[in-house]
Order: C-alpha cells, then sequence, then structure tokens
C-alpha cells in the first residue's frame, strides 16, 4: 500500500547491450515491461537508423498476416485464441518465417484466382443455360401458329408482305434486373420501335466472381431486321454492360447446344468444389497459428523498434540504450538482462548503469486490479508530479461516498451492488470473453468503483432511510400523536380540531411527542409528513457544508506532506499554514456553529434559534445589533471578531510576505556568488567553510542554470494563486452544496417515479389489480433501471468526479507530470494495435 | 419437434433478473401491506366512505389494505412464473449452443 501514496522512485540508466545479446535482452524487458526507453537520436530520421531494414521485413510480414487474417475472416472460420504467449523468434528465425508467410501468401493468392478464374467461367456457362431454355419459350411462342394466326390478323389483313415469312435475326444475352426498363425504352427510342424485345426473369440470383455478391439478372432476347439495327442493337447492348451469348438458330443446334452446356457445368461445379475444398483446408491450418504468429511479428517489430532508439558505440561492438526505470524493480531488470545473455549464448554480460541527472523522471504508479480505476480517475484530469502526493488512495474511499450523499437510496444502492458483484465475481469469465463493446468495457473497468458507489449507497440510503422512496420503519417512530389529546400534559388538539383542519402539525415541546431520535437515521415519519423537505433540506444542506469542508481541510493538509517532502519550508510557513487559517477560522468555525445548533437546541428552546446563514453574514459585517438573530452563545462577537481578523491577515502573508521573501533569498544567494572551474561550480558561502561544489557538469546530462527570478513574474502568480484560493474557499464550500441539489433531485425523482408508475399497480380494489401490478412492476424496473441508475448515477459521477478534481484537488496537486511509458509486450498480446 | 424456445438468450437474462427482484419486491411489499405499515397509507386506494361508513373503525381500512396486500403476493407468484419460464429459456438457449457447435 505504501507506494499508493507517492509514485514510484524512477531513476535514469544506461543500459550497454553487446550486439549480439542486445536483441535477447530487448525482449525479455518487453515481457517484464517494466523499463521506458528513451530515443538518443531524436535527430535521426526514421528511414536512416540501423535496423530500418529489419522493421521493414517485419512489416512486409504483417500486411501478410493481415490479408491471410482478412480472408480468414471472409470464410467465416473462427480464429483459435488459446492465450498463449509465444517467445520472441530469434532473428536468425526470421527468414523461415518470411518464408512460411510469402509461401501461404502465393498459395492462398493463386488459390484466389484460380477461384475467381474459374467461378467467372462457371457464371458465364450458368447464363448461357438459362438463355438456352428461355429462349426456347420464345421461339416456341414464335412458332406457335395460332398465336401467329392471332397476331397477323390484328396487324394488318392487306399487307402485301404477309404469307411470306420474314427473315428476323436477333441477339440473345443476359443483363442485369434493375436495368431492364431503362434498356427497353433506349432500345425503343434508338431503333424507332422497329425491334422487338422479350425478356424474362432467372429466379435464383447468380454469383458475382469478383466481388462475391449475389445478383439478379434476366434473359432477353431482341429480333429485329436488316444489318444496321444489328449493329445498333449491338451497340446499346454493350452500353448498358449486357453478356451476349451466341444462340444457335434451329431448335435441334439448341438442344445440343445446352446437353453440352450442362456436361460443362457438371464438370466445373466439381472442380470448383474441390478448390473451395482445399481453400477451406489452408485457411483452417492457418487459423490455428495466425494468432501466435502475429503476436511473434509484432513483437519482432517492437523489439526492432525500440532497438532503433539506441545509441550505436563508436566500436559497434555494443548498443547504448537510456531507460527509466523504477528503482524497486532494478532486480528483476539486472536478472532479465542476465536472462536474455544466457539465452544469446553471449559470454559477455550487459550493464544496467544508474546515472545522475536533472531532468524530471516520469510518474510511475504501480496499480492492482482494484486501485487502477481510482488512480484513472485522478490520471484523467492529469498525470500527478514526479513524487507528488497522489489523491488515488483517498479518493477510492472519498469518491464513492461523495457519490452515494448524492444517491443515497436503499434499493437503488443494492441493486447497483448486486450488478457490480455480478462483474466482479464472474471477472475473470468475462476478461476471458473478450467483449468488445465500449459500453461495456468502461463499466468493466470501473467494476471495483461501482461496487464501492453501490455499498455506500446502500449505506447513506439507511442514513436518508429511503428505500424506493420509501422509508422502512425497524425501530419504531420517536414521534407520537397521542399526547396532543390529553390536555395533562399540554396537547391541546380534541375531535373537533381534526374535523377543522386538513393539516395538523405536531408540537414536540408537549411532553410524550418526540421521545428521542431514531436510532439510526432519518425517522421514518418525515416520509409521511407534510413539511418533510423543509426537514430534510435544512439536514442535507447543513451535512454537505460539514462534509465539504472537512473535505477541502482535509486536501489543504495533504499539501503539507507535499511540502515536507519537496523539503520547502517557506511554502509551508508562508503557504499552507495562513491556507489552512483562513480556511478553518471562517469555514471550520461555521462547521462548529453547526454541531453546536443541533447539539445546543432541543424541542424546547428551539423556537428561539438562531438562523446560522444570518449570524454568518453578520460575521462578516461585524454586525451584532441584530434583534431578530440571537447570539447562539455569550462573548460571541468577540470571538468571531477575532477569527475575522485572523482570516484577513493571513492574506498578505499569502499574498506580499512570501513573494518578498523569496526575492531577499535570491538576492543572497546571488551576492555571494560563485565561481566555474572547468566544468565544476563553487559557491563561496558567507565564511571559508560553506563553500561547497555547487554544480558539477561531468555529473548531469545538461548543465542548466537556476531559474531567473523574475519578482514580477512571481508577484503575480503569487497575487493569483492567492485570490484563488481566497475566493475558491467561498465558492467552493458553495459548490459542495451540489451534495444537496442532487440528492434532493434523486429522492424526489423517485418519488415521483412510485407515485405516478407504481401507484397506479397498487391502488386496485379488486384481485385483477395483480396481473396489472405485475405488468406496472415491469414498467417501474426499466425507469428505475434506466432512469434512477443509469441517467441519475451517471450524473451523480460526474458531480462526484467535478468534487474530486476541482474542489479537492486543486487543494494540493498539481498534476504536471508525464507518464510513464513502459516498453512492453501486453498490448500485442491482447491484440491491440499499437499507435 | 417444435422447439419451445421463443427469445434470445438476452432476453431470457433480462427476464430473470427481473424476476428475482419481482419476487422479492412484491413479496415484501405485500408482507408490508398485510402489516398495515403506515408509510404505504399513500398506496391504499381508500375513499373518504370508506371511513365515513366503518362501523368497526379502522376495519375497512384494514380490509384494503389486506386486499393490496394478496394483490402484491399473486404479482410475486406471477413473476416466479415468469423467472421458471426464463430459467427454460436459458437452458434451451445453452442446449441450442452445443447443438450448434
Amino acid at each position: 500500500m505504501g507506494e499508493l501514496f507517492r509514485s514510484e522512485e524512477m531513476t535514469l540508466a544506461q543500459l550497454f547491450l553487446q550486439s549480439e545479446a542486445a536483441y535477447c535482452c530487448v525482449s525479455e524487458l518487453g515481457e517484464i515491461g517494466m523499463v521506458q526507453f528513451r530515443d538518443l537520436n531524436p535527430d535521426v530520421n526514421v528511414f536512416q537508423r540501423k535496423f530500418v531494414n529489419e522493421v521493414r521485413r517485419c512489416e512486409e510480414m504483417d500486411r501478410k498476416l493481415r490479408f491471410v487474417e482478412k480472408e480468414i475472416k471472409k470464410a467465416n472460420i473462427p480464429i483459435v485464441d488459446t492465450g498463449e504467449n509465444p517467445e520472441v523468434p530469434f532473428p536468425r528465425d526470421m527468414i523461415d518465417l518470411e518464408a512460411t508467410f510469402e509461401k501461404l501468401e502465393n498459395e492462398l493468392k493463386e488459390i484466389n484466382s484460380n477461384q475467381e478464374a474459374l467461378k467467372k467461367n462457371f457464371l458465364e456457362l450458368t447464363e448461357l443455360k438459362h438463355i438456352l431454355r428461355r429462349t426456347q419459350q420464345f421461339f416456341d411462342e414464335m412458332e406457335d401458329p395460332s398465336l401467329l394466326e392471332e397476331s397477323s390478323t390484328l396487324i394488318d389483313p392487306s399487307d402485301p408482305n404477309r404469307g411470306a415469312p420474314l427473315r428476323l435475326g436477333f441477339v440473345a444475352g443476359v443483363i442485369g434486373r434493375e436495368r431492364i426498363p431503362t434498356f427497353e425504352r433506349m432500345l425503343w427510342r434508338v431503333c424507332r420501335g422497329n425491334v422487338f424485345l422479350r425478356q424474362a426473369d432467372i429466379e435464383d440470383p447468380l454469383e458475382d466472381p469478383t466481388m462475391g455478391d449475389q445478383v439478379h439478372k434476366s434473359v432477353f432476347i431482341i429480333f429485329f431486321q436488316g444489318d444496321q439495327l444489328k449493329n445498333r442493337v449491338k451497340k446499346i447492348c454493350e452500353g448498358f454492360r449486357a453478356t451476349l451469348y451466341p444462340c444457335p438458330e434451329t431448335p435441334p443446334e439448341r438442344k445440343e447446344m445446352l446437353a453440352g452446356v450442362h456436361a460443362r457445368i457438371e464438370d466445373l461445379q466439381m472442380v470448383l468444389n474441390q478448390t473451395e475444398d482445399h481453400r477451406q483446408r489452408v485457411l483452417q491450418a492457418a487459423a490455428k497459428t495466425v494468432r501466435v504468429w502475429f503476436i511473434k511479428v509484432r513483437k519482432m517489430k517492437a523489439i526492432y523498434h525500440t532497438l532503433n532508439l539506441c545509441n550505436i558505440d563508436v566500436t559497434q561492438k555494443c548498443l547504448i540504450a537510456e531507460v527509466w526505470c523504477p528503482i524497486s524493480d532494478m532486480d528483476s531488470i539486472q536478472f532479465a538482462l542476465r536472462r536474455g545473455t544466457e539465452k544469446s549464448g553471449s559470454t559477455v554480460p550487459s550493464i544496467l548503469n544508474r546515472m545522475q541527472t536533472k531532468q524530471t523522471p516520469p510518474t510511475y504508479n504501480k496499480t492492482n486490479k482494484f486501485t487502477s480505476g481510482f488512480q484513472s480517475i485522478v490520471d484523467a484530469y492529469g498525470m500527478g508530479s514526479y513524487r507528488e502526493m497522489n489523491p488515488a488512495p483517498y479518493t477510492i474511499i472519498t469518491f464513492p461516498f461523495l457519490f452515494a450523499v448524492m444517491f443515497g437510496d436503499f434499493g437503488h444502492g443494492a441493486l447497483m451492488t448486486c450488478a457490480a458483484l455480478y462483474l466482479v465475481l464472474r471477472e475473470t469469465r468475462l476478461m476471458a470473453q473478450k467483449i468488445d463493446n465500449e459500453m461495456f468495457n468502461m463499466v468493466f473497468a470501473g467494476r471495483y468503483i461501482i461496487l464501492l458507489m453501490g455499498i455506500f449507497s446502500v449505506y447513506t440510503g439507511a442514513i436518508y432511510n429511503d428505500c424506493f422512496s420509501k422509508s422502512l420503519n425497524v425501530f419504531g417512530s420517536g414521534w407520537s400523536v397521542r399526547p396532543m389529546f390529553s390536555p395533562q400534559v399540554g396537547g391541546n388538539w380534541t375531535f373537533k380540531t381534526l374535523e377543522d383542519n386538513n393539516i395538523l402539525q405536531l408540537d414536540p415541546a408537549v411532553d410524550g411527542v418526540f421521545r428521542g431520535p431514531y436510532p439510526i437515521g432519518i425517522d421514518p415519519i418525515w416520509n409521511i409528513a407534510n413539511n418533510k423537505l423543509t426537514f430534510l433540506n435544512s439536514f442535507k444542506m447543513k451535512m454537505s457544508i460539514i462534509l465539504g469542508v472537512i473535505h477541502m481541510l482535509f486536501g489543504v493538509s495533504l499539501s503539507l506532506f507535499n511540502h515536507l517532502y519537496f523539503n520547502k519550508p517557506l511554502n509551508i510557513y508562508l503557504g499552507f499554514i495562513p491556507e489552512i487559517i483562513f480556511m478553518s477560522s471562517l469555514f471550520g468555525y461555521l462547521v462548529i456553529l453547526i454541531f453546536y445548533k443541533w447539539i445546543s437546541y432541543d424541542a424546547s428552546t428551539s423556537k428561539d434559534a438562531p438562523s446560522l446563514l444570518i449570524a454568518f453574514i453578520n460575521m462578516f459585517l461585524f454586525n451584532y445589533n441584530d434583534p431578530t438573530n440571537k447570539p447562539l452563545y455569550r462573548g460571541q462577537s468577540g470571538l468571531q471578531i477575532f477569527l475575522v481578523l485572523i482570516a484577513l491577515a493571513c492574506v498578505p502573508c499569502m499574498l506580499v510576505v512570501k513573494t518578498l521573501v523569496l526575492r531577499r533569498q535570491y538576492l543572497w544567494r546571488k551576492r555571494l556568488g560563485t565561481q566555474n572551474f572547468g566544468g565544476i561550480r563553487v559557491g563561496n558561502g558567507p565564511t571559508e567553510d560553506e563553500a561547497e561544489i555547487i554544480q558539477h557538469d561531468q555529473l548531469s546530462q545538461h548543465s542548466e542554470d537556476g531559474p531567473e527570478f523574475n519578482f514580477g513574474d512571481v508577484a503575480v502568480h503569487q497575487a493569483i494563486h492567492t485570490i484563488e484560493y481566497c475566493l475558491g474557499c467561498i465558492s467552493n464550500t458553495a459548490s459542495y452544496l451540489r451534495l444537496w441539489a442532487l440528492s434532493l433531485a434523486h429522492a424526489q425523482l423517485s418519488e415521483v417515479l412510485w407515485s405516478m408508475v407504481m401507484h397506479i399497480g397498487l391502488s386496485s380494489r379488486s384481485y385483477g389489480g395483480a396481473v396489472l401490478l405485475a405488468v406496472i412492476f415491469c414498467f417501474f424496473a426499466i425507469l428505475t433501471v434506466a432512469i434512477l441508475l443509469i441517467m441519475e448515477g451517471l450524473s451523480a459521477f460526474l458531480h462526484a468526479l467535478r468534487l474530486h478534481w476541482v474542489e479537492f484537488q486543486n487543494k494540493f496537486y498539481s498534476g504536471q507530470g508525464f507518464k510513464f511509458l513502459p516498453f512492453t509486450f501486453e498490448s500485442i498480446l491482447d491484440g491491440r494495435l499499437e499507435e | 419437434m417444435p422447439s419451445l424456445l421463443f427469445c434470445g438468450p438476452k432476453m431470457a437474462a433480462c427476464g430473470i433478473v427481473i424476476s428475482i427482484w419481482g419476487v422479492i419486491m412484491l413479496a415484501m411489499l405485500g408482507i408490508f401491506f398485510s402489516a398495515k405499515s403506515a408509510v404505504l397509507i399513500e398506496d391504499v386506494p381508500f375513499t373518504e366512505e370508506d371511513i365515513r361508513n366503518d362501523k368497526n373503525p379502522p376495519q375497512n381500512i384494514y380490509s384494503l389494505y389486506n386486499q393490496v396486500g394478496i394483490n402484491c403476493f399473486i404479482a410475486a407468484a406471477i413473476y416466479v412464473v415468469v423467472g421458471a419460464v426464463s430459467l427454460c429459456q436459458v437452458r434451451l438457449n445453452k442446449r441450442q449452443e452445443y447443438m450448434v457447435t
């Protein structure tokens, strides 16, 4: 747990890798995933690096594999995923892999082209078959004497050409069905109605060999007279991409041809089936290993990319890499290097050498499956600066708690807990399923957050005594109506009073009406009281202020640990102390007043209780003569004046004094001066003893002078910070009132849902109401999940997020670091693509 | 064989979840109505006459409470049936899955 409070301690280290062992060492480092390589040749073009050739070969292999994968997916063959993690192949195995892939790709391409040619052939033959079959009908009709008789009498009985049969030419072909209407019209217009078109649809769709999709086509036959028309018709057919087939003129010839076509189709079908079988076999064999191949190739590519980042020694004997790594994991890195060296068979060990640097190391927070969700909430705002206090461990409790304050409902909390429990208990199985749904993955990643949010909601729901907007009366209410009717104890109600009034208010001052608070949470009697909202609002508003002020004070105290760790005493004395005094003397005092008022007034004295809000405003106005608002306690005015003055005194401390002190320190250091002896800077102290080596150029990678002190900049920055803090105290406290607002909204919404939906189901006086109730309950359940759990849950989540990011974290968290991105094969294993 | 399968695996799972929730919640409501919980008075369908014409108050209101409570129990029983049917559907869906693969 200790490492969760701050990010890991990182160090810059140099890696000396023997050229022959470099590949194996880097692959071992990739397996453990604990080092981040720095680019040592940033000015070298990508194409001029040492291993560019290998990278290119890997990319070529990757491309071939992608082609194979695409073919496998097209053939609907499932890719086997055993979840195994194959070892990185040696560089010498690369040629084998390349040869395998090359062979596979060529084979597939050949099969594909053969198949395509065969399919084309097949299509042509099928079309021809259809033409021969359909046209037979047309010819039969034409030669039918009865039809001929009928039509000829209709045309013109006095036609001179009648009797002598016309020599009609014809073309037959196949065309896409959707083109028929335009085709027909075009023929009619161009040939001026002198051609005769017959067409018939082919019922079964034909397969397009190039695209592989199904197309509907029609057979047509066009009769015409003369060569000129023939040319025109042929041109139009060409223009409409109709395929024309030669069709014999006499029936016996046609019959013969049809028989021939049938025989050829059968042969072709057999060949096609065999080709398809072969293709399936090849693809199935590939599907078994394609995932492993992908991982191998991508790992190799990643290794060569990483090797490209290294510096090549002048002697070409070794590669020099610079890495960021966590100090706590140095041992495992050393071990990985040793394993890599052994594997490559090299005798010279690889060396890991720690370096001193002034550069800011990356931020690395170790997480497990429970904390990672909370850490990502923090990181989404900004990556923490190096070794800064990490808000994530506190977020684990405060985030679900603040969420639950807004989402407080026993029933809804229980539902949410059940859903999260399902995700948590089934996590291994769900993870193995690798569901690709983005929404689901988001929820799944936050399953522990949701679980905690649900549990906390159950708790706050119990405190609010709210379960689907109804209260649970477990211990018995503390309120009683009976004493209001007995004059002995001061009750003044009679049955006449009940007749006359619609609404009556119980008087807690009457003895026995109020018998003390409910053991836990809100008394269930409030659920049916008319002034429920007045009571709950006052309670929830005060509760939000209390929670908010505590949360913010906690944030400010965390900044103390930052100042202590980074050794900045000035920030403690002139930053942290005035800040915490300012806040606690104003808002901390308000919280104490709230508690004081809760404790010190009981039912008999509550009539005289002053308004806290007015009292607080009067505190700033120094107005203590308000007759309507009595003081809470004796000596209130003195204490309050003192507190306001102290708070005011803190402002200049933060605003001006800190800047002036910073300036003085800078001038003092400057007056001491430093001297530079050949790269070694020596500072002269006030006395001889205090002289020290301030900076040693050889030790630092990049020698930079200390930041120049710019008085204007610092003053403006400090002023902004101070104003932001002081105004922020007020606005942030007000901002915590969203806890009240959201919880009010949630409670009201669930009450509306109950009275608009569930109430209808319950309010039936006959047994038929049971069926209605069952149906209504279904709607109630769906609406509850959709509106109250998902929609309201998201809104409460968002507000809890804001309270953490803005109100809590800006008190201590700067979030200006950059993330530690170790070189790891993990993302390759998950099948995700990098970059 | 005519298949009794009429909804997919997701629908069946949804049915199971809703029926578990329904059985628990409606049974609890039934118990609370039978116990004449004061908090639930707003959901009891009584009218002005029920109070006025009550010879032995509050028996009229109590009988209405019982009526609504019984309705709740019946609805819970309906959800038991729905849950059983959904469970069968899940089983059938699983068997179908095995048969395909």
